[in-house]
């Protein structure tokens, strides 16, 4: 199947809103997800998980199962002890931190609801998950930890005896102590005695998520070639062949990682996994092909989970409005175990809590918390949406208390755009930006004076629906990279990317990229830089990815990095494309190469009519019939880019609710975003990126739990139960942008996967509670069921009859 | 485990097999005919990626057995082009970026060919409400109602016939 495009043009592709060329497969049925992989003589594993969140396990008996209808074999944790070293964390915070080991299959006892216990192998899946019930584990159960602030409490039961605390680490960030600026207790301190100052404290929670992507996780593995080879739904290809090698003691080279359809991320698939090792190990026993494929029920208590922190924050001001300190004292809840960057989430917040105020003085102190559940990693924003609910929570806080206007009182703090570069609190340095221009934007397009009015209308005709006006003025920091600063914060692995571009005597040009899309487009995106810098048509780039043999080097998709380090590689190799050729072209010509000119895939000899185009350079560089006395034959380059700083995306986003005061049901009226993630590639792509995002910051706000029950199970077990949003519980978005262009790398660019959600989230809620405001609700936890809002308007009737100030 | 005999017709072709009788559509369209366009989801009937057309009427295969569907015809994303023209439904998709990981994306478009089947000038909360058991989770489902919009507008202008061609509806 071909989609006919518009005959192709001479229009410039940067920038230009072109279709996917993905879309081809996916919307014919042409996929290859992990699933889809059949081999000859394949077997399938079928997984048996504790129901049970703290317990020991006295016996296992797996003679019924292996003696079921084709069955091959039933591993349990003790014959699978010695195989494997236990699963890594990729991130040590601090040089102390207390990190449990992590076996794939538990091995005497379990730390959460959903850890695998034994593992059936058999002909068929069915077979398999028949089997997998006739396995009979005796567990002698505890009681769990559930709560953060219990589990750090004197006389806890511990969720790993061994380590003797539930604390994985404390890690601090204080201004006054790194010489970024003035010490935050002192500022709070002195703002507390000082009439002509306020003092802010407020506590939120981020409630537990899910990432919940919509292709299950499943793995294959082949151990009949001279490499292994693992197919699996992941972000990570090359991550999961490093840690494939370290952890099962194998060559690496010996290792081939496929990552090929993989139907969404969010974060959630950049992990290594217990089913990734289990799958490997059974195939490399076996000696034949192996399978596993969780069901939705398995994921939602398997695969890591994202949030749940407890935020307590003090924030002093001027009563003029101007802050002078922030203080942040965070519980993160690591669940039971530590995934690849679990103890790191919460870290990639600390910086992004002042955001884009001129707070002269600012401490940031996290601890994460052990308990018995589901262990939590990334998910999208990772951190940022943290720290950007609090700040803008926080700002509407201090709003309230002084009696300001909510957007006045942002812009008095603000970083204006003649401060840029701005080198904040934090020591991080802000390259471009331009806050004014972004709210400027997004007020007109939202009619904010308009809806302000509205809303004054409706709390004086005493309406039940009330109108809620909600800010959200976020900045992040993405485009993970800086390799060196990533060091500096103990992460074990590097941020850079790389790309190859290889130029076909036929004229074709193949772009081999590090990235791992799951979704983001960059077969189109990568293509469309490519055309522009060697002159070729769109069409004929074939971009190639996600298979640790093709894109030997490589560092994945995650964190908002994919254009603004793989893409410019992939810009960077085409450059290098260019010069080498410029040598052959010159040969050729009969000229110098200073006397070349390169425009649309020709050389011309400056001021002359003498050209020859890159692809005659690109055969002439595979014959090497004549080239250069020197001169390698092929033209082919590869470019490895590693940025100097982050990134960093900003937006006003404007959320419009109605509140229906009788029910406590609340509708999204209005949405507004302008964003501004530098230049533009694909803007067709950019929005999609946004509308997702913001469909998930919006879900955090309004739908979705990962709540346990007291026992340690998980309720929000399948998409039955955990609410992620239908097509009718989400709105259509209106969306725009204003551009600043980065000055961290040559393409302008500052990247779009994860703004949307980090900047809605807190949008939503301050909406909801600025509807609330005549009430005197000032907070209401997430998400913002109905029930919960109904709660808040009772639970305030008695206090102001009156209805407030309404 | 003993089996009973099937004849579906699947995309065109028919095809006659003995399944389980537990067997559920969803799981013989792809593993024993290989249909993997057509994927699996959920284990809760909630998300909708495995929605194909039975007898011209959308269903999730996964709540609905092999042997129920046995008789019948069986339309999935796999057969939704004619002659290599694109459905309606999928150009739409395609043009208004509603896909971005893709693995939704076949039980979304069966979803919206039946919501316009019965529904040939919705509104866009028709469509919201009319597609709510499909799931997507990258889209925000923003550009899926504008494809759908785009399908329907298109619908109108060229010909109740153009739909009944493309074998979706009875």
């Amino acid at each position: 199947m071909t989609i006919i495009e518009d005959s192709p043009t001479t229009e410039r592709e940067f920038g230009r809103a072109r279709k996917r060329k993905e879309d081809a497969r996916l919307i014919t049925g042409r996929t290859k997800w992990t699933d889809n992989i059949q081999l000859p003589g394949m077997l399938h594993l079928a997984m048996v998980r504790s129901p049970y969140a703290s317990a020991t396990i006295s016996a296992i008996d797996t003679s019924e199962a292996k003696a079921a209808s084709g069955v091959v074999g039933v591993w349990t944790g003790p014959e699978l002890a010695g195989s494997e070293t236990g699963l890594p964390c990729a991130w040590p915070i601090t040089p102390d931190m207390k990190a449990p080991t992590h076996p794939s299959i538990a091995q005497g006892r379990v730390a959460f609801a959903g850890e695998i216990v034994a593992v059936v192998a058999a002909r068929s899946a069915i077979d398999a998950i028949d089997a997998a019930e006739k396995v009979i584990v005796d567990y002698d159960d505890t009681t769990p930890v559930l709560d953060m602030e219990q589990a750090l409490a004197e006389g806890s039961p511990l969720v790993h005896p061994e380590l003797g605390t539930n604390k994985n680490a404390t890690w601090i960030f204080d201004s006054g102590e790194a010489g970024t600026g003035d010490s935050a207790d002192a500022a709070i301190a002195a703002a507390r005695t000082d009439p002509d100052s306020i003092v802010v404290q407020r506590r939120y929670r981020q409630q537990r998520l899910i990432p919940a992507f919509m292709e299950p996780r499943s793995t294959v593995v082949d151990p009949t070639g001279e490499q292994i080879t693992v197919w699996s739904a992941t972000q990570v290809p090359h991550f999961v062949r490093i840690f494939m090698a370290l952890v099962t003691g194998t060559p690496e080279s010996k290792i081939r990682v496929i990552a090929p359809d993989v139907g969404g991320g969010f974060g959630g698939k950049l992990q290594f996994t217990p089913e990734e090792v289990i799958t490997f190990l059974l195939a490399r026993a076996i000696g034949k092909p192996v399978k596993y494929t969780e069901s939705r029920s398995e994921s939602m208590v398997s695969s890591h989970h994202g949030r749940d922190q407890i935020q307590q924050l003090t924030l002093s001001a001027k009563r003029d409005g101007t802050v002078t300190g922030l203080k942040v004292e965070l519980l993160a809840d690591m669940g039971a175990y530590l995934g690849l960057v679990s103890p790191g989430v919460p870290i990639l917040g600390a910086f992004m809590f002042n955001s884009i105020y001129k707070f002269p003085a600012y401490r940031f102190e996290c601890t994460n918390v052990f308990t018995n559940k589901t262990w939590t990693d990334a998910y999208r924003g990772a951190g940022r949406p943290e720290a950007t609910f609090a700040i803008e929570r926080l700002m509407d806080a201090l709003a309230s208390e002084l009696g300001r206007e909510p957007m006045e009182l942002r812009q008095q703090n603000w970083i204006t755009h003649e401060e840029f570069p701005f080198t904040t609190v934090c020591g991080l340095t802000y390259d471009s930006g331009n806050y004014e221009a972004a709210t400027a934007k997004a007020m007109e397009l939202f009619d904010y004076d308009g809806l302000r009015r509205e809303q004054a209308e409706r709390r004086e005709r005493r309406d039940p629906i009330q109108l809620g006006i909600g800010i959200s003025t976020f900045t992040e920091m993405c485009g993970l990279a800086p390799s060196r600063v990533l060091g500096s914060l103990n992460y074990v692995g590097g941020g850079w990317e790389n790309a190859a571009i290889r130029m076909l005597p036929t004229g074709k040009v193949e772009v081999v990229t590090g990235t791992s899309p799951h979704g983001q487009g960059h077969e189109t995106a990568w293509s469309q830089i490519v055309a522009d810098r060697l002159g070729v048509a769109f069409e004929d780039v074939e971009v190639l990815h996600g298979d640790t043999q093709v894109s030997p080097r490589g560092l994945d998709s995650y964190g908002s990095r994919s254009l603004v380090v793989g893409g410019v590689a992939v810009s960077l190799a085409a450059d290098k494309v260019i010069e080498k050729a410029r040598v052959v072209a010159a040969h050729l010509l009969e000229a110098s190469p200073d006397d070349l000119e390169f425009a649309a895939g020709n050389f011309t000899v400056r001021g002359t009519d003498q050209s020859t185009s890159l692809a005659t350079i690109a055969f002439a560089s595979f014959d090497a019939h004549n080239l250069p006395d020197g001169i390698e034959p092929g033209i082919d380059a590869e470019a490895t880019f590693d940025p100097p700083n982050f990134s960093y995306p900003h937006g006003t986003h404007l959320c419009a609710t109605e509140v229906d005061t009788e029910t406590g049901v609340v509708t999204i009226r209005t949405y507004v975003c302008v964003d501004d993630i530098g230049t533009v590639l694909n803007p067709l792509i950019v929005e999609g990126q946004v509308h997702g995002g913001l469909a998930q910051g919006i879900a955090q706000a309004l739908y979705e739990d990962g709540v346990y029950d007291d026992s340690g199970t998980l309720t929000a077990a399948s998409l039955a139960t955990y609410h992620i949003p239908s097509a009718s519980d989400l709105p259509s978005f209106t969306t725009d942008r204003t551009v600043t262009p980065a000055t961290s790398n040559h393409l302008g660019v500052k990247g779009v996967g994860e703004a949307g959600t980090i900047a809605s989230t807190p949008a939503v809620v301050n909406s909801v509670v600025d509807a609330l405001a005549p009430w005197g609700v000032d907070d209401i936890e997430m998400p913002m069921t109905p029930m919960r809002v109904w709660k808040m308007i009772q639970s305030a009737i008695p206090s102001s009859t009156t209805g407030g100030n309404a | 485990m003993s089996t009973r005999s099937v004849t579906v017709t699947v995309d065109g072709v028919r095809y006659t097999d003995d399944v389980e009788p537990r067997t559920l559509l969803a799981h013989y369209l792809r593993e024993r005919l290989g249909k993997v366009g057509t994927v699996v989801g959920c284990d809760t009937s909630s998300c909708g990626a495995c929605t194909v057309h039975l007898d011209g009427r959308s269903v999730k295969s996964c709540s609905v057995l092999a042997v129920q569907a046995d008789g019948s015809d069986i339309t999935t994303i796999e057969g939704l082009t004619t002659n290599g023209e694109l459905h309606p439904m999928q150009r739409a998709f395609h043009d208004n970026h509603a896909l971005q990981c893709g693995f939704c994306t076949p039980g979304m478009i069966m979803a919206a060919i039946d919501l316009l089947s019965n529904n040939p000038d919705p509104t866009e909360h028709d469509i919201r409400e009319g597609i709510e058991g499909n799931l997507c989770r990258c889209t925000g489902y923003h550009n899926i109602v504008k494809a759908v919009q785009a399908a329907a507008g298109q619908q109108s202008e060229s010909a109740p016939q153009a739909v009944a061609a493309t074998g979706g509806v009875a």
